[in-house]
């Protein structure tokens, strides 16, 4: 079995919104894959499938080796350590600074004072933000939020990262900067990543595995290397 | 290597509980005071309760029946009498006594007035009585009255109706203490329950990141839970220190007295530090209870 599978997964809201119709997908240990398509498509579904946001209608979703839609309520927390999300909202708190927000999971699980130092400046360097740890959210940019919330995220050292629009409100620069620091986390902490996206610049530049959604069906999955001319393609 | 990590938790959670009580002062201050005031009628309720049972005991030591003997009983019909007496289900049989002429006259003899007088009155006739104890005094008529019925019993004498009276309006001051204390722990419990929910709908954009980066649903809770104990024990703060210094201060002003010797208060000693030991367990167990209701209500994860 593949590290990531999803086998004939549906999503249907409670308003009667489908939002994915018998989707299948296999993701292999250090990937690093775009799920691109329209809004509305279903990226951020199936992003929230994987990391138990939501719960598919039929179908099964395999993350290592959790069957994530069997998952009960009370063990969600035990997949979450395991995976590090990225939000385009960054969801910072914004009364603790930036060593606090990285360190906040880590205390949540009763780690040890001088371990979670170590890897809070560890992630930190990763995203090259060490000079603002004392800073707070407000203090900092865009550009920069995005990479508190990405060392938050790689703080525990996951084997699976969740990008849901990391760049949705970032400029094209920074949109960049952002990508080489996960680039650089895929290389060096042999991390899957799996990002939804709708920026095609970023795609196109990453020459990546690409998943395309269309109305909530997989309609495209191109290998390593390959780009998207359009969305639909 | 998990007591050490249940120990990090725990800390961190008191830590956050008094981080969000600072944080959100003006909510925390308001149910404090809440609490306290409702406390400090919690501490009234029982300290008035308290001394209106210790007074009803005392009334109860003094009230006695006193059933006078015919004087040409025999001392069979005497002992007769007693076993009567004692097998009533109200009477006190232990500390029931049988006083002859002789006895009363020895106890009497003791005041030397009294003595004085007795020797003047040399024929002053006494007569042979049974000193009878009750257990429950609101029954004394009744007794009184069976006794009365006895054999060779000639008159019976027993506290006036007005004893009687205080002792059944002490009664509903009591219970309509117990009452009043019960409602109010509710409306505390009510009033923290409020706090929390209103400390976690501001919290809310929190929790969701906090679930999200993966924290356990009880390390979620545990700080609510922590912060209500703690808004609890704050609330009973105040309320102590009326309790310690007020009632000493009171007890003091009136001279231990109310109204009549008869009515004596309980030492401040005796039941402050019972009360102020009362009003932090009340404090910190309805500051728990408050915030566990709305943790189940509002915390649904």
């Amino acid at each position: 079995m593949e590290f990531i599978e999803l086998k004939n997964v549906f999503k249907v809201y409670k308003n009667g919104v489908s939002a994915l119709a018998d989707v299948n997908l296999s993701i292999s240990k250090g990937e690093f894959v775009f799920i691109i398509g329209q809004s509305g498509s279903g990226k951020s579904t199936l992003t929230k499938l994987l990391y138990r946001e939501e719960k598919p209608n039929r179908g099964s979703v395999f993350v290592g080796n959790i069957n994530v839609s069997k998952l009960k309520n009370g063990n969600v927390y035990k997949l979450r350590r395991k995976i590090g999300v990225v939000f385009q909202d960054f969801k910072l708190l914004p009364k603790l600074n930036v060593y606090e927000n990285i360190a906040y999971p880590l205390e949540s699980y009763g780690m040890k004072d001088s371990e979670i130092r170590e890897k809070v400046l560890k992630a930190l360097e990763r995203v090259g933000l060490k000079e603002k740890i004392r800073s707070y959210p407000n203090q900092l940019s865009g550009g920069e939020q995005q990479r508190v919330c990405i060392a938050r995220a790689i703080v525990n050292e996951p084997k699976l990262i969740i990008c849901d629009e990391p760049t949705g409100d970032l400029d094209p620069k920074i949109s960049k900067e952002i990508m080489d620091v996960l680039d650089k986390i895929n290389r060096e902490m042999d991390s899957t990543i799996i990002m939804a996206t709708h920026d095609r610049e970023i795609v196109n530049r990453m020459k990546k595995r690409v998943v395309c959604l269309h109305e909530g069906v997989i309609v495209s999955d191109k290998k390593k290397g390959s780009y998207v001319q359009n969305e639909n393609a | 290597m998990f007591k050490m990590r249940m120990l990090r938790i725990c800390r961190k959670s008191i830590k956050d509980a008094f981080k969000s009580i600072f944080r959100n002062f003006s909510l925390s201050m308001a149910s404090i005071s809440c609490t306290a005031v409702t406390l400090i009628l919690v501490a009234v309720a029982i300290l008035v309760t308290y001394n209106v049972r210790s007074i009803t005991n005392d009334i109860e030591e003094v009230l006695t029946i006193v059933a006078l003997v015919d004087q040409n009983a025999t001392e069979e019909e005497v002992e007769a009498l007693k076993t009567q007496i004692n097998d009533l289900e109200n009477v006190d049989a232990e500390k029931t006594t049988y006083d002859t002429t002789t006895d009363i006259k020895e106890s009497l003899s003791k005041d030397d007035d009294i003595k004085e007088i007795l020797e003047i009155l040399d024929d002053f006739k006494l007569e042979s009585a049974f000193v009878v104890h009750v257990k429950d005094v609101r029954d004394i008529t009744d007794t009184a009255m069976e006794i009365e019925g006895f054999d060779k019993v000639s008159r019976v004498k027993y506290g006036e109706s007005l004893v009687n009276k205080l002792v059944s309006m002490f009664d509903i001051i009591k219970n309509a203490c117990i009452v009043a204390v019960i409602a109010l722990i509710l409306v505390t419990a009510f009033l923290i329950a409020n706090t929390i929910k209103i400390t976690i709908f501001s919290r809310r954009q929190e929790i969701n990141i906090m679930r999200l980066v993966g924290t356990s649903n009880t390390v979620i809770k545990f700080p609510f839970l922590i912060e209500g104990f703690v808004l609890g024990i704050i609330g009973a703060i105040i309320p102590i220190l009326l309790t310690i210094y007020g009632y000493a201060f009171f007890y003091d002003f009136v001279g231990g007295k109310l109204f009549t010797d008869l009515v004596v208060l309980v030492k401040p000693e005796e039941i402050i530090y019972i009360t102020s030991l009362v009003l932090v367990i009340v404090g910190g167990v309805v500051g728990m209870f408050g915030s566990v209701n709305a943790v189940r209500r509002y915390l649904k994860i």
